[in-house]
């Protein structure tokens, strides 16, 4: 299944890494995106799962339809895409980064100097 | 909606053992479901039925609104494609021929392709001037999934259809069946024991044990539908109390338990507090739990 997770529903990662390549930019607004049957032949999953991961993001407004051609990438579907993932960065990425230095008694200062010895004042600073 | 299969209330008992007991589905049209279940566990039996094969003890089937066992049209908008297919051998010359079989199935199906008929037998590198009494078991799948495939049958049925098939055949026959699928909707019932080979193919699963429905949902919905939680067994037994518990192993102070229902945000922080592991389980997992579920109802209901 083209590198799918089975302990998760197919649908919610098919609209996850349609979401994710509209994120970082690999399908730009205005872009069409596949078609339900070339996901499906790709991923190797029903049709209709495909199809149900593709509705999830045109009801979130991502992805809008255009009659007898396709599915493409909505205006605005970036910028609401990351507005909507900054606000679950903490819960997401954080937490559970706090949560492991505490148990392994790294202290706030000591994690801050940790991030910025990773490199993020270089790499992390772009948009 | 007519359901393209409908099965209300069917047993079928066999010399006292009950091999059906009281099924009941319905199947809409256009979906590829999959018939799951131990050996044994009744799902050739069912087929039959369906397929009007065998008659049932008690209850009834209607296959795209009709019976199976009366209507001869209906025959000819079906096809079962069972592991233990037999051929008729007309006493011909050089026996019954690969080629015989799928004119003989070109005939029978209006919705016969022969293109993709040509198409399959050069995939699974089908001998068509074979006898088929004298192809292995492998070629002998092939030939079922040939016909299976090309007949585009509004009903589709498929028992362990690749008995002896290579794992690259059965992907061909996975990658066929999908892309054939998609161009050509059609009603598809899988029985199959290699789940996770097609758990990206299932819309849904029917699982069977000892002749009853244990199991009819989406697939999607019974992915995640339990988890694993492991880690120190005191966290594990804090995590899990009032939970359904569907099982539990344990090894010296480190255990681990499959817990039934969705976690949600505040139960996963809740694990990641306690330091547990979570891990969801696949279809296969949760179809092997499902299996099992009447045991663990009758140990709560006794040990209660």
């Amino acid at each position: 299944m083209a590198g799918l997770d089975e302990g998760v529903p197919l649908f919610v990662q098919i609209a996850e890494r349609l979401a994710d390549e509209i994120a970082d930019g690999t399908l730009p607004e205005g872009e069409r995106v596949p078609s339900t049957n070339e996901l499906a032949a790709y991923y190797r999953i029903n049709p209709a799962t495909a199809a149900k991961g593709i509705s999830m993001l045109t009801d979130d407004g991502l992805l809008e339809k255009r009659r007898g051609i396709g599915m493409f990438v909505a205006a605005g579907a970036r910028a609401g895409l990351l507005t909507e993932r900054r606000k679950r960065f903490a819960e997401r990425y954080v937490e559970p980064l706090v949560a492991e230095a505490s148990r392994l008694g790294i202290d706030a200062d000591e994690l801050v100097a940790l991030i910025r010895e990773s490199g993020y004042a270089q790499r992390g600073t772009r948009p | 909606m007519t359901p393209a299969i409908s099965v209300a209330g069917v047993s079928r008992r066999y010399r006292g053992q009950l091999a059906l007991d009281n099924v009941s589905f319905d199947i809409e049209p256009g979906s590829i479901t999959g018939l799951l279940g131990r050996n044994g566990a009744g799902k050739t039996t069912l087929l039959r039925v369906i397929a009007g094969a065998e008659f049932p003890s008690a209850g009834g089937v209607t296959v795209l609104g009709a019976s199976p066992v009366k209507s001869d049209a209906l025959l000819h908008r079906m096809v079962f494609v069972r592991e233990d297919q037999r051929y008729p051998d007309y006493g011909l010359p050089g026996g019954f021929k690969v080629w015989h079989a799928l004119r003989a199935a070109s005939w029978f199906y209006p919705g016969w392709d022969a293109e993709l008929a040509g198409a399959l037998v050069a995939d699974f590198g089908l001998p068509s001037g074979r006898a088929v009494r004298r192809l292995s078991r492998g070629m002998r799948s092939a030939l079922g999934n040939v016909i299976g495939l090309a007949a585009r049958a509004e009903v589709t049925l498929f028992d362990e259809p690749y008995a002896g098939l290579d794992p690259v055949a059965r992907q061909l026959f996975y990658d066929r069946l999908l892309a054939d699928y998609a161009e050509y909707p059609r009603t598809v019932l899988l029985s199959t024991h290699l789940i996770d080979e097609a758990a990206g193919l299932l819309e849904r699963v029917l699982v069977i044990d000892s002749g009853r429905v244990v199991l009819d949902a989406a697939a999607d919905e019974v992915r995640g539908s339990a988890t694993s939680v492991s880690g120190p067994a005191i966290a594990v037994a804090e995590f899990t109390a009032g939970r359904t518990v569907l099982d539990r192993r344990r090894i010296a102070s480190q255990e681990s338990a499959v817990v039934a229902g969705i976690l949600d945000d505040t139960d996963r922080a809740r694990a990641r507090a306690l330091r547990l592991r979570l891990e969801p389980l696949t279809l296969q997992q949760a179809v092997v739990h499902a299996a099992r579920i009447p045991e663990t109802d009758t140990r709560e209901r006794t040990s209660a």
